[in-house]
């Protein structure tokens, strides 16, 4: 009965928000404010089970942990955002958080995105292997995989070459930074592509759950 | 006063996180865990001082009554009840609060973005022209990746996957690769430069 | 209005009503396509299969419901193969979201194989914080989680004896939808800490993690609902995503033939305007 009661509650609001394809409406309107109000609600309660009760109510007041107090004021300092008058004292917590995120990227963003990223490019520019495999069976694939390694260095760096704006894209330089666009034009093709089939994915997830767990036609 | 100590804390904060990388003992490592241990608890009021500006937009709403007022009802009611549901019963799996997930928050959510699917056909419909050299080559990327990504582009050509997979592990890859390194240099820069106090856009405002 | 402009400036409701067939009709009736399994999720599958039965899998969980239909196959499948494998899952996740779609992935395919709540699999729950998240979980997991996700003390459960930091996890998978997810996974728990790290991610974040692939940087990577239904596919068990990929198939299909459509009257009206 409950299941029952949930899976027409959810079918209802799918199809409120799927009305939007029509035009703005008010079952649309009414769908999307439940949905930020109930968002909000879920963040904050989760927030007071899995944060603030574990990590600041229960050590700082079951044991005694009192170097807590200091997170705690920064925090209350956070809130007077929201009055004017003594907004200013925000500025505290919120360059706590920054300088933390900006030491933390500075190394890793390094490590991690750059320097493993040049160090995975620097192969030998020709794999026998794969040549090999081309000259045994020659055809589409086999072709691609011996001109792989080769792509990859040409295009890393021809499009690093495209971002370094310090020179002008000019003669040899500039042909070289061609060459970098048709790098990301590509890149942004796949991911043009990934994107629709996410999306499409997303409406699929819904549309098997109208067919099939409300209507019961799959 | 109120500039230069939020500059002393953004210093002290990033030179540690920079410090434990290199020197994982103590007093960095100790000082980064109990850093650490201060950053999970200031995020959630952060989280709380985005909840606090909703419900203090709405509110107002409701005392001056614009058009379309009613439904800041909705979202208040909406939030009043899921936030009752979880603090007095809890969040556990059976409960109201578990319900409301499932049957209220998760269907609107995920059609909301599945919205998402008719504007991208749309769009692919309107906009996606091979105006140049550069167009045609992302259109034709696009169109590889899609058909050979599902089932039906191996019934059209049993080497399409492989070609797809090829565009995506190669060529895509260089081109991603190079985004990331160019990303990265820029936010280490912008880091560095948060950290010795010479970016400070963060503090504007009140 | 001539034939070109009209086609043009067709209503974008039609255009919805064909892209809502596209995948109504092969859901009603399915055509069975035949679906290969690609390189990235071999890679995963034979990542798992590698760990020995009692092996630590920590997954996080960082989606929602937004994303639901391309992650939470995944979830299911991956909570069914580690239990399949007797490895224990400790669940976590830096969005509050994805912990009940973990929670409900485990519970699932617990009851499926007989496993229990903390002895085979536990749920830490939620954190704020991102990469911080990790970095405190790296180094100490009782005083970063002291409790699960619904407030238990995490001393209580069985299979967290013995778990201090990331010495103690084997393998770590995230499910990712967004920032911060896996990017923060690589960074801290592979880049630091020289953890094994695969993932699980939507369609659109998979073409940039292709780079930490090739690095070596990630064990595995499943990609979108075709991923999931790939994953699927070798587990032998059939999910939602294989059943989404022949309605996937059919839209593609669609918009790629709006796209060429589009493109052929646009190229004869530039041919026309000369």
């Amino acid at each position: 009965m409950i299941e029952t009661l949930g899976i027409w509650i959810a079918a209802l609001l799918t199809l409120c928000i799927l009305s939007f394809l029509y035009k703005d409406n008010p079952f649309y309107k009414f769908a999307e404010h439940l949905f930020v109000g109930v968002s909000a609600a879920y963040w904050a309660v989760y927030s007071y089970f899995n944060i603030l009760l574990p990590n600041l109510i229960q050590p700082l007041f079951g044991q005694g942990q009192f170097l807590l107090i200091i997170p705690l004021v920064l925090g209350i300092m956070m809130i007077m955002r929201l009055f004017p008058k003594v907004g200013w004292m925000s500025r505290w917590p919120l360059a706590f958080i920054v300088g933390s995120y900006s030491g933390y990227h500075l190394i890793t963003y390094l490590q991690s995105n750059a320097v493993e990223q040049v160090r995975a490019t620097l192969v030998p520019f020709v794999q026998i292997e794969s040549w090999k495999n081309l000259f045994t069976g020659p055809g589409v694939i086999t072709f691609l995989n011996a001109i792989a390694i080769p792509v990859v260095i040409v295009g890393v760096i021809t499009g690093i070459i495209y971002f370094f704006f310090s020179k002008e894209h000019k003669g040899v330089f500039g042909g070289l930074a061609r060459i970098g666009v048709w790098f990301l034009m590509i890149a942004f093709g796949a991911s043009f592509g990934y994107t629709v089939m996410a999306r499409i994915s997303l409406l699929i997830g819904r549309m098997y759950f109208l067919l099939h767990n409300w209507l019961h036609l799959i | 006063m109120k500039k230069q100590i939020p500059l002393i804390i953004t210093f002290i904060a990033g030179m540690v996180m920079v410090l434990q990388f290199f020197i994982p003992h103590r007093p960095f490592s100790d000082l980064q865990q109990l850093f650490n241990s201060w950053f999970l608890i200031i995020t959630v009021f952060a989280m709380i001082l985005g909840l606090g500006n909703l419900l203090k937009v709405h509110t107002k709403r409701l005392q001056r009554k614009p058009k379309g007022w009613w439904y800041s009802i909705v979202l208040l009611a909406g939030f009043a009840i899921m936030f009752i549901a979880g603090m007095v019963w809890g969040i556990e799996r059976g409960t109201f609060f578990d319900f409301l997930f499932w049957n209220v928050h998760l269907p609107m959510s995920s059609m909301m973005f599945a919205l998402l699917a008719f504007f991208v056909a749309s769009a692919s419909y309107r906009a996606f022209r091979a105006r140049t050299p550069e167009a045609t080559l992302l259109l034709i990327s696009a169109i590889l990746v899609m058909i050979g990504r599902v089932p039906l582009g191996n019934y059209i050509w049993d080497k399409l996957p492989l070609v797809s997979d090829w565009i995506m592990s190669y060529p895509n890859m260089a081109g991603q690769r190079a985004i990331m390194i160019g990303i990265a240099l820029g936010i280490v820069s912008t880091s560095l430069r948060i950290i010795l106090g010479i970016e400070r856009t963060y503090l504007s405002g009140k | 209005m001539n034939i070109i402009e009209r086609f043009e400036k067709i209503d974008r409701r039609i255009i919805f009503l064909l892209v809502l067939f596209a995948v109504i009709i092969p859901l009603l009736f399915p055509i069975g396509f035949e679906i290969k399994v690609s390189a990235p999720v071999q890679k995963f599958y034979d990542a798992i299969e590698a760990l020995p039965p009692g092996s630590m899998v920590l997954v996080s969980s960082e989606y929602d419901p937004s994303t639901m239909p391309e992650v939470y196959p995944m979830n299911q499948a991956l909570a069914r193969h580690c239990f399949a494998k007797d490895l224990k899952i400790i669940g976590m996740g830096l969005w509050p979201q994805g912990i009940p779609l973990n929670q409900a992935s485990m519970e699932q395919a617990a009851e499926e194989y007989g496993k229990e709540y903390g002895v085979d699999y536990v749920n830490l729950g939620y954190k704020a914080g991102g990469i911080v998240v990790i970095s405190s979980a790296a180094e100490n997991i009782p005083k970063t989680f002291p409790l699960d996700y619904t407030g238990r003390p995490i001393g209580e459960f069985e299979i967290m004896k013995g778990v201090r930091n990331f010495d103690n996890i084997d393998f770590i998978i995230s499910l990712s939808a967004g920032d911060p997810g896996v990017r923060e996974w690589i960074m801290i728990a592979q880049g630091r800490y020289g953890k094994k790290v695969a993932c699980g991610v939507t369609a659109v974040s998979a073409p940039a993690f292709y780079p930490y692939l090739n690095a070596g940087q990630l064990q595995g990577l499943i990609g979108g609902m075709k991923g999931a239904a790939e994953y699927e596919t070798i587990l032998e068990t059939s999910g939602t995503a294989s059943r989404g990929m022949d309605a996937q198939s059919i839209a593609h299909g669609l918009i790629i033939f709006f796209i060429l459509f589009a493109n052929f009257f646009y190229l004869l009206g530039k041919r026309r305007k000369k």
